[in-house]
């Protein structure tokens, strides 16, 4: 079953807002009126997608829930630079506990609710991918399986971009990091690594689990008020590009987002008890290299000393999630990827 | 009402009594009756509302149990040893935000040697995280510091540790007298958090503190536990007004009055050490106790009153801090500075080994005489010791140190028999 | 509540830490130029008019439409939109149906008796337009706009100019021709019709005129010199549809010859078949691809049976025989003479070989200078004597009614700058918003609505209208096909994209406004607006 997406000229179907559309068919983000779950003044770097993908979610979620909302964070950029004190950005109750405990935490603050009978108040657990798949792995896990009431949201921009852009398992392959640099026979991540940690919590049959990037506002927000939905734990998994930690411009956060989902690399798909649902196909389908070569830490693999044949890797990473999950364009769409 | 149970089972019919709404189970022995009962009572609808929930380890019970009380639960958990240091990270982070968590900590030694038995290592290894640690001498005390703990706790802001000797107390069974609810509601009002996660009254917790805060940050904590001590015998006389036992407090001495020498001391030690005494008082002489219930914070004004016209002071320690010594006897020597008392520290009971009356009576006639050396190991074989590092000495390769020591104990068996 | 001290922290107190000085560049939003409204003779804010249509109101989008152009039904129909071959939506799929959208806001004016605006106050001032073509009606609108009073003479009993005798009815119908000139003339224009101006000096001078719009159109067939018998019937295109139009139609039989590659060729054909001819066919000296007539024009001639001589030449006409010569294509793309010679039956041949303008009236005026057959004209289309003003084919131009409009308007603005002794000043032109300036990934994909074609069986025969036009919902889907190119639309993008909420939404007028106190210039609201409307612009520090 795959989602029917309403078409409205212009831009309804794909931008923010549109002062044609009903207020129903506008994003969240549309609305002077948005919580602004965190606000200005924060200090992430410029064009951070962390700070914007954070902002997405919990703003649907805070609609979802009617402001009936309690967030829990683990340490991170998001964190640091959210409330260093004396300031905070959070316009929602918020609690930061440790890095590798946020979902625990969560599940504590569920727990709760609970008892108290508050089961209008909703919870979100929220970490960066080395809080989600590293170091806060164990916690998500037995949360996961205990179903507790909490949607646990990552923001993954694949690294320890905190603590000075390390390598995560969440780093994709041939990305240079601080701990993997470009040098030796394989330069930059390893191939073969990593956790794929949608499937992971999949695995554990919790009710939802969704992918999404902050290219697409509109699936975002729908699929936090799908979230809101359940019952029992639930995953988002948001990409959000790093221009510090990733070498990119600051004003192409989006457009690498999208790119990633475009090239088939981070594919986009929701799954409920543990079966894909839906899947979003490609628009229009982009080779790897249009995504790799606007980052830095992909350097390495184009130019006169280039890697052609890693490219060629990645390439084929992407193909194969693209056969995963059906992802190939609709008919009629363009496909604009030329024959390598 | 009296009855003859378990240490774990009176601890945890007590925790029920308080009225817990978020319980942490992590099992890990000697802790793990305690949070079975509690199960139990949660499962068959006796002990509601509340939460309680399996998690997948230490670092999670305590993960939850801060969650909880964030969101304005009472929380309580319990643990022992490594799963104290498993969740060492959350232990600090619970003090840190100021959210008023119970725990009951089942004393047991840490590895490696992996060792379930009880002494004092676990405990020390978090009298610096800012949990106020009261140290039980029985089950009865185990029982009632649990009442006075969620209240000291709510009331300042601050997680406490009931510290029980683990198999000692927790799996001895003798007589506790249980109190009814209706009392225990009346000592214990519920839960009204100093801060807490509303989505009516929206905070950040959790803030990052730089250099131009953290030093006032950690030094108004501080002030909360030395607020504490002010607060933990006030309470106590509450509760021996209500229940006629005296229990809690800061520091339990017993014949020290007139005592020239004082026994120093934590946990349910203090009841062998306290029949050394009354046997050496029989004999002559002046000899006291003085039992410290409050180790963090620790009473240093009271322990120097306490202390004051002693002329020798024995600290008998579960615990130590290898390279220097003495844990509880550190502390103890700031309460005596300036005192001319004689201070000695005397490590016993590591790792579950028997505490022998005659042991400690041995060990007080040495102090009399003058005999007593600064740091003292009690009941040490000797033997083991000097063979061990004379293979050390003598090979580079002499194999792990802990199976060296084991060989060598069957060794002096196959020797004796 | 009391909090404890620095590790809880009281809402949206990060607001105190303005990081807007972290910022090199700042966003700031601008008008663009679309491509449309650039390559528009007629200087229409389309984009303006569309974005009003979108929304359906198209009241308002009419009224925009005609601060510029007064004739937006006859636009509709015969403008040869430039407009579409500019547009940026080629990007994505196909080019806005934008003259098609102008029709029906044109029609639904028609239907609903919108009228123009008043004029505006009278200055006193007096011009005469000679020529009610659509330069000099479009010049007569606007003057009257500008509060000057006007006295429009036509040589012919209607007005119109070439909208009416050069054009068919079929692309034109009369009555949407009529309405349109109405309204311009109940706006207290004084129409003198069946009135030949033989000496503009004489007529300037009597007539007490400040000053004077020459519109009077190019309205002479050319002739070139073929050998013809005396019973051949040889006509000039502009001649022919110009008796049609009175309905006087010339007997042409039923094998016309029209000779020409041009869209008066095609019109002429198209006419011939209406009027009974079993062939019509066009002569016309190069290929198709080099034909100047537009292509869909071609192409509904085809469809309508005309058939085309590709590559070749009339020699002679006689006894109702044709000799053509074949031509080809030399290297450079010029037709040479083959030597060979074919023959047609004809009973008459129309030549549409281009237009002349009939100047007469200048005679012995010396200042204003003719050159190629055309009146010289500045920016404001001023000849070289003060006061006199030409347009429309008379002046250098593409000679089409589009420009014609355009002109009308310019000449209007000129003649009210010399009125009013006062520098001429042409509109700010923005930036063009070129293609490269857009985000297309946030247009949906829709691909444009056509506009219903008569059934061919149908227009063989008669001169009803061939084009249809569009519904309400089609005119109001392809409306908001426009990507509003350089010019904001409101689609919220710059406001939700902004990682740091620096961006404010007001609505109404000023839609949004940046808040430079957070802004630390990402830039992502510039890559993500989907039009253009943002740019980068240095910090000035």
């Amino acid at each position: 079953m795959s989602e029917q997406r309403v078409h409205f000229y212009q831009v309804g179907s794909f931008a923010v807002g549109n002062r044609l559309l009903s207020a129903d068919d506008r994003t969240v983000q549309s609305s002077p009126h948005r919580t602004n779950s965190i606000d200005s003044g924060h200090r992430a770097c410029q064009g951070c997608g962390e700070a914007l993908g954070a902002r997405y979610a919990l703003d649907a979620a805070m609609r979802a829930t009617n402001g009936q909302l309690l967030a829990v964070n683990a340490t991170g950029c998001l964190e640091v630079f959210s409330t260093p004190y004396p300031e905070t950005s959070w316009r929602i109750p918020w609690l930061h506990s440790l890095f590798g405990n946020a979902p625990a935490v969560a599940t504590g603050v569920a727990a709760a609710m609970r008892v108290k009978g508050r089961s209008d108040v909703r919870v979100i657990g929220q970490a960066g991918d080395g809080g989600t798949v590293d170091i806060g792995f164990g916690t998500l896990s037995g949360m996961f399986e205990r179903n507790d009431d909490v949607l646990f949201i990552c923001y993954d921009n694949e690294g320890y971009m905190n603590t000075g852009v390390q390598r995560s398992a969440a780093t994709p392959p041939a990305a240079r990091t601080a701990t993997t640099d470009v040098v030796g026979a394989e330069p930059g991540n390893g191939f073969g690594q990593g956790k794929d940690l949608p499937r992971i919590a999949m695995a554990h049959d919790i009710p939802y689990v969704a992918t999404a990037t902050v290219a697409d506002l509109h699936d975002l927000e729908r699929k936090v008020e799908r979230a809101m939905s359940f019952r029992g734990a639930r995953y988002l998994h948001v990409f959000v590009p790093c221009p510090l930690g990733w070498g990119s411009a600051s004003n192409d956060t989006i457009h690498l987002a999208r790119l990633a989902k475009e090239t088939g690399l981070f594919p986009v798909f929701e799954a409920e008890h543990g079966v894909v649902t839906n899947v979003s196909r490609i628009r229009r389908l982009a080779p790897v290299e249009e995504y790799l070569k606007l980052q830095r830490r992909y350097a390495h693999l184009f130019g006169a000393k280039g890697r052609p044949d890693i490219v060629a890797r990645l390439q084929a990473i992407a193909d194969a999630n693209i056969a995963r999950y059906g992802l190939a364009p609709e008919r009629g769409e363009l496909d604009n990827r030329e024959d390598a | 009402m009296l009855r003859q149970l378990e240490g774990s089972k009176a601890i945890a019919e007590t925790v029920a009594l308080c009225r817990p709404e978020v319980v942490c189970a992590y099992p890990i022995s000697p802790q793990t009756h305690i949070i079975e009962a509690i199960g139990v009572k949660v499962k068959d609808g006796s002990l509601a509302p509340c939460e309680y929930i399996n998690v997948e380890s230490e670092f999670a019970a305590m993960s939850v149990s801060i969650g909880a009380s964030a969101a304005g639960a009472r929380a309580y958990t319990a643990t022992a040893s490594q799963g104290l240091l498993f969740m060492i990270e959350a232990v600090y982070n619970a003090a840190g935000l100021g959210l008023p968590i119970v725990m009951t900590l089942a004393n047991r030694a840490i590895g490696a040697p992996i060792n379930i038995w009880n002494d004092h290592s676990d405990a020390m290894a978090v009298r610096d995280s800012g949990w106020i640690q009261l140290f039980a001498e029985t089950n009865q005390e185990a029982a009632d510091l649990h009442v006075q703990a969620f209240r000291l706790a709510e009331e300042l802001s601050v997680p406490v540790m009931v510290c029980m000797d683990g198999f000692i107390l927790t799996h001895a069974v003798e007589g506790v007298d249980l109190m009814d609810q209706d009392t225990v509601d009346r000592f214990l009002p519920s839960y009204e958090p100093r801060q807490v996660l509303d989505p009516d009254d929206p905070v950040s917790i959790g803030a990052m503190v730089g250099p131009e805060a953290f030093e006032e940050v950690r030094y108004l904590a501080h002030l909360r536990q030395l607020d504490a001590l002010d607060y933990i015998p006030v309470i106590a006389e509450e509760f021996t007004a209500l229940t006629g036992r005296p229990s809690g407090g800061l520091i339990h001495p017993y014949r020290a009055e007139d005592a020239d020498t004082i026994v120093v001391a934590l946990g349910s030690v203090l009841g062998t050490i306290k029949d050394a005494v009354d046997h050496l008082r029989d004999g002559g002489e002046r000899v006291g106790v003085l039992g410290i219930t409050s180790f963090r914070p620790f009473p240093i004004e009271a322990v120097r009153v306490a202390l004051a016209n002693a002329t020798r002071v024995i600290v008998v320690e579960k615990a130590f801090s290898l390279g220097m010594g003495g844990v509880l006897a550190t502390d103890v020597s700031m309460a005596t500075l300036g005192s001319s008392a004689v201070l000695t520290t005397v490590i016993a009971g590591l790792g579950g080994r028997p505490i022998a009356q005659h042991s400690i009576e041995s060990m007080i006639g040495q102090a009399i005489r003058g005999e007593l050396e600064t740091l003292t190991f009690l009941d040490l074989d000797e033997g083991i010791i000097e063979r061990e590092r004379a293979r050390m000495a003598r090979t580079r390769r002499s194999g792990p140190f802990a199976e060296n020591v084991l060989r060598d104990l069957r060794h002096n068996r196959e020797d004796r028999s | 509540m009391e909090r404890p001290f620095a590790i809880t922290l009281d809402v949206g107190t990060s607001r105190a830490n303005h990081t807007g000085s972290w910022r090199v560049e700042r966003p700031v939003y601008v008008d663009r130029l679309p491509p449309c409204n650039d390559a528009c003779p007629a200087g229409e804010n389309i984009q303006g008019w569309l974005y009003e249509a979108e929304s359906g109101g198209y009241e308002a989008a009419w009224r925009k439409l005609v601060e510029n152009n007064p004739l937006p039904a006859i636009m509709g129909r015969v403008c040869f939109h430039p407009c579409e071959s500019a547009c940026n939506r080629v990007q994505v799929d196909e080019a806005v149906g934008i003259n098609a959208v102008e029709r029906f806001l044109g029609d639904t004016a028609i239907e609903h008796g919108w009228s123009l605006p008043a004029a505006g106050p009278d200055t006193g001032k007096r011009v005469l337009v000679v020529g009610a073509g659509p330069a000099g009606l479009s010049a007569a609108y606007h003057l009257r706009l500008l509060g000057h009073q006007v006295r429009l003479v036509d040589s012919s009993p209607k007005l119109g100019g070439m909208l009416r005798y050069g054009i068919p009815a079929y692309r034109l119908p009369r009555a949407i021709l009529d309405a349109e000139i109405a309204r311009i003339t109940d706006m207290g224009v004084e129409v003198v019709a069946n009135h030949t101006v033989h000496d503009i000096d004489a007529e300037r001078r009597e007539g007490g005129f400040d000053a004077v719009f020459l519109a009077v159109g190019a309205q002479l067939g050319k002739r070139v010199n073929i050998p013809a018998g005396d019973s051949s019937k040889v006509i000039d295109a502009v001649s022919f549809l110009h008796q049609v139009a009175d309905e006087d139609p010339p007997m042409l039989g039923r094998r016309v010859i029209v000779y020409g590659g041009g869209d008066t060729a095609l019109d002429a054909a198209r006419t011939a078949r209406r009027l009974g001819a079993t062939d019509a066919v066009i002569v016309y000296r190069r290929n198709r691809d080099k034909m100047p007539a537009h292509a869909e024009e071609v192409e509904q001639a085809l469809g309508e049976g005309v058939t085309v001589r590709w590559l070749s030449t009339v020699e002679r006409f006689e006894n109702e025989r044709l000799v053509l010569e074949k031509m080809r294509l030399n290297a450079d793309g010029f037709p040479e003479p083959t030597g060979e010679y074919e023959e047609l039956d004809a009973d008459s041949l129309v030549l549409a070989l281009g237009q002349d303008t009939d100047l007469s009236l200048l005679e012995g005026n010396d200042n204003v200078e003719v050159r190629d057959g055309v009146v010289q004209v500045a920016t404001t289309m001023m000849t070289n004597e003060g006061g006199v003003f030409a347009g429309g084919d008379a002046a250098p131009s593409d000679r089409t009614a589009t420009v014609a409009v355009g002109h009308g308007k310019r000449a209007a603005r000129g003649i009210d700058a010399y009125l009013r002794n006062v520098d001429f000043v042409s509109g700010d032109r923005h930036d063009l918003a070129t293609a490269d300036h857009l985000n297309t990934w946030y247009y949906a994909d829709a691909p444009r609505t056509e506009r219903p074609e008569l059934e061919r069986i149908r227009r063989q025969t008669n001169f009803e209208e061939v084009i249809g036009g569009l519904t309400e919902e089609n005119a109001l889907f392809e409306a908001r096909r426009c990507l509003s190119c350089g010019n904001c639309f409101e689609c919220d993008n710059c406001f939700g994209v902004c990682p740091d909420n620096a961006v404010i939404k007001l609505g109404g007028d000023v839609k949004y406004v940046f808040n430079y106190d957070f802004c630390k210039g990402c830039g992502i609201c510039v890559r993500e607006c989907p039009c253009g409307a943002i740019e980068m612009v240095p910090e000035l520090i």
